[in-house]
């Protein structure tokens, strides 16, 4: 599907390193073989096989290709803030080698021909593997189902309602119960839209002082309990994307003890920053949803840690200069976040708050098998992957950046973490200095 | 982690510490409050001659940027910068270009290449003079006039005044602010400063529905009684209540709200006697406040807004002190290194 026609009877070594699988092991590398687009061999046969090619990974870390839930590449119709080739290729250089696109463009990706659209544009522009997530509702207006048979048939690995939710309880469940009936993973962003109304900053601290509009935490717990709830109803698959307190961790913890089909991911901006980031009025940091507070960052880390978050996605928004040009409430809400996951993370492990293998974890194994795949680095997987050097540091700013947006977390300073290499079936999509 | 994003202080104070921009009170000290009231001291002398002007700001631009209509204010800058002998361009944006979709940014250039000194601006949006400072060329000093429930320091600063000349310093001074806290960046302001000044105790007193989340966090106590939160006050200040805020179920009825936080004679008089009464205007008769209240001797609402012109004097020669001091140097460094 993605443009992945390559030449197939390549083969590349890779020598030195660690080897990272996202299930916990760590082993140094001797050799890791890569012929016809998948791991021929990882032991003695490999060290002593010749191959057109050899890279040499000494000082880096070798994982599976990073697997991204939640990225915006807004093709087809925003093309003034990114499209499949841009977003596609600053993915690659994050390390990702699988993103699953939003059903949120223009049109909504509500239809098999939209898929299709999506799908085609990929196989031309995209060096990477790019998944789409249907539409859960038509137009993601919440109010009549979406065609999610024919949706799934055309290539969909979930559907959802991208950042928009469904108000009425009533459709959420008849969405949940549809989706059940074929086996389908929903994906949803839990936000109770009349308690969040018009905020765009977290109800707390930040915003009592600089008087911007609040969304409570109460806006995404209690449509995390409605959802959990309707999921154990239904039996639908559930995935809770994009979290943002440190009580819906709880709940999702205690709703998995029960039995109940739930995944969950959050946003590495959310891993990383509080709504102190908003002290300045920084429009970058305007985001849906909102960074909450240090209690909420903390629990988010430790639900990453103990495995209840599956996955970390990018939450990847780009945007045009303009949309970020204004005074923050004026402003839209997203980052451009997908080169930045793997050096924000290793912050994280730096500081001791994360290990290598979890961070790696949700960034592999994790997301993979929410949506039924793996990640893994043994004989006869296919060859995505991702290395990089965890001492070697870069720095984002608006020459450097691949993406069409410019609105990174953190720039004009130094990060760590380089991705050296990005392997699809093999083949190098990326590869840094 | 936090972002690079530059720290309130970093945009308005110059590397010593001078004031250049006026946005917020956050951040600033004690010293530089105080010196803004003293400024503001000398300049009520102005006020009351029969020229009534001094050359400070001789030759320089001031332009009165409104995004929201206001009256008061935008008379009060004007005044104050005629005082100050500028020349003044009131641009009232709320009916011009921004409603014919042009950008702010776009906003900015054009009056940008007017060769201004001086923006005064009031905006809807929380944070626009923020923005605002940081988008345009270095050398235009941005005075905040009111943003959105933000901040509006130079409210803040003439209540302050006020509150000097009527009780002499802060210190032991026991103060309530009344009525709609959550939309209001008057009270945000008062508090900032009453805080920094060394109030001994800030009370806001509203029901529940008109309080910020974590509003404690500010610097104040919360007093759901107004009966008890009146006793011993030195200081009430009553704000504007819109009528709109009935529509979003924030409150049933402007009945109830007066019977229960509206400022009449009886509560009044539960505080210390020579408790002042403040109100930033415009006021709403039988609403926030009785009018035998606002018109009876414990009233200085009339003395705020002749105080708003003397602190608004001092902000904007300060911040235009700030400016000349800041490019002075700029050129000095560059003589330096052999740049002119």
């Amino acid at each position: 599907m993605s443009g992945m026609e390559h030449s197939s009877g390549a083969s590349l070594k890779i020598i030195g390193g660690q080897l990272l699988d996202g299930h916990g092991s760590e082993t140094a590398n001797r050799a890791l073989l890569i012929r016809n687009g998948r791991i021929v061999d990882s032991g003695e046969e490999a060290v002593n096989a010749s191959a057109d090619q050899t890279f040499n990974a000494e000082g880096c870390v070798i994982t599976p290709g990073f697997v991204d839930l939640c990225c915006n590449l807004r093709e087809p119709g925003n093309g003034q803030k990114g499209n499949i080739a841009s977003e596609t290729n600053a993915a690659a250089r994050g390390g990702f080698t699988t993103v699953c696109a939003s059903p949120e463009t223009s049109p909504v990706n509500d239809s098999r021909a939209v898929t299709h659209l999506i799908r085609d544009g990929a196989a031309t522009s995209s060096p990477i593997r790019v998944l789409p997530v249907g539409a859960v509702t038509r137009g993601l207006e919440g109010e009549m189902l979406s065609d999610m048979e024919g949706l799934a048939a055309a290539g969909c690995v979930a559907v959802g309602n991208g950042s928009r939710g469904v108000r009425n309880a009533r459709i959420l469940r008849r969405c949940m119960a549809y989706a059940q009936t074929f086996g389908l993973t929903v994906m949803f962003r839990p936000e109770n839209q009349s308690l969040a109304a018009d905020g765009y900053a977290h109800d707390g601290l930040v915003t009592a002082r600089l008087g911007l509009l609040g969304i409570p935490e109460v806006a995404e717990t209690a449509s995390v309990m409605e959802m959990l709830l309707l999921a154990e109803e239904t039996g639908v698959r559930l995935h809770l994307s994009q979290l943002s307190c440190g009580r819906s961790v709880e709940m999702i913890a205690d709703a998995r003890s029960r039995g109940i089909a739930v995944t969950a991911d959050v946003a590495m901006h959310q891993l990383a920053f509080t709504e102190d980031a908003l002290a300045g009025f920084d429009s970058r940091f305007h985001l849906r949803p909102p960074l909450r507070s240090e209690a909420d960052r903390k629990a988010l880390v430790a639900g990453v840690r103990e495995g209840v978050i599956d996955a970390i996605v990018s939450q990847h928004l780009p945007h045009d200069s303009a949309a970020k040009q204004a005074p923050l409430p004026a402003t839209e809400p997203g980052l451009s976040s997908v080169e930045s996951v793997l050096s924000l993370g290793l912050i994280l492990v730096q500081r001791g708050e994360l290990k290598l293998t979890e961070l790696v974890r949700g960034l592999t194994a994790g997301p993979a098998s929410v949506i039924g795949r793996t990640a893994m680095i043994s004989k006869d997987e296919v060859a995505d992957l991702c290395v990089f050097d965890p001492g070697a540091c870069w720095t984002a700013d608006r020459l450097s950046l691949v993406s069409a947006g410019h609105h990174a977390p953190v720039l004009g300073q130094p990060l760590p973490g380089v991705v050296r290499l990005t392997l699809v079936e093999g083949q190098e999509v990326w590869a840094g200095a | 982690m936090t972002s690079n994003a530059a720290s309130p202080n970093h945009l308005q104070l110059t590397r010593d510490g001078q004031l250049r921009h006026f946005l917020t009170l956050d951040g600033l000290g004690r010293d530089l409050l105080t010196d803004i009231l003293d400024t503001a001291d000398s300049f009520i002398e102005v006020g009351e001659r029969t020229i009534k002007k001094v050359p400070l700001l001789r030759g320089r631009t001031v332009v009165n940027l409104f995004f929201e209509s206001s009256t008061r204010t935008r008379s009060t800058f004007e005044l104050a910068a005629k005082r100050l002998s500028a020349d003044v361009l009131n641009l009232d944006i709320s009916t011009s270009a921004t409603s014919k979709g042009e950008s702010l940014s776009d906003t900015l250039l054009n009056l940008e290449a007017m060769a201004s000194d001086m923006f005064v601006v009031r905006h809807a949006q929380s944070g626009a003079p923020h923005f605002i400072a940081e988008s345009v060329t270095p050398g235009v000093a941005i005075i905040n006039a009111g943003d959105g429930r933000h901040a509006h320091p130079t409210q803040a600063m003439l209540d302050m005044l006020t509150i000097r000349q009527h009780k002499g310093a802060f210190e032991g001074l026991k103060v309530a602010i009344v009525g709609d806290i959550l939309h209001s960046r008057v009270a945000r302001s008062q508090i900032r400063a009453l805080n920094e000044l060394g109030a001994e105790q800030i009370r806001v007193i509203a029901p529940g529905t008109l309080l910020p989340n974590d509003v404690e966090s500010l610097g104040c106590t919360v007093e759901y009684d107004m009966t008890r939160g009146m006793k011993d006050l030195d200081v009430v200040i009553m704000l504007r209540l819109q009528k709109e805020r009935m529509e979003g179920a924030l409150l049933p009825s402007e009945r109830e709200f007066y019977r229960l936080y509206g400022l009449s004679q009886e509560k009044l008089a539960l505080a210390h006697p020579e408790c002042i009464v403040m109100h930033p205007g415009p006021i709403n008769r039988g609403v926030e406040i009785e009018s035998a209240v606002a018109d009876g001797p414990q009233s200085v609402i009339l003395n705020q807004v002749t105080n708003g012109i003397a602190i608004r004097m001092a902000v904007m020669s300060m911040a235009m002190g700030g400016q000349v001091a800041e490019r002075q140097q700029k050129l000095t460094e560059q003589t330096e290194r052999g740049l002119v």
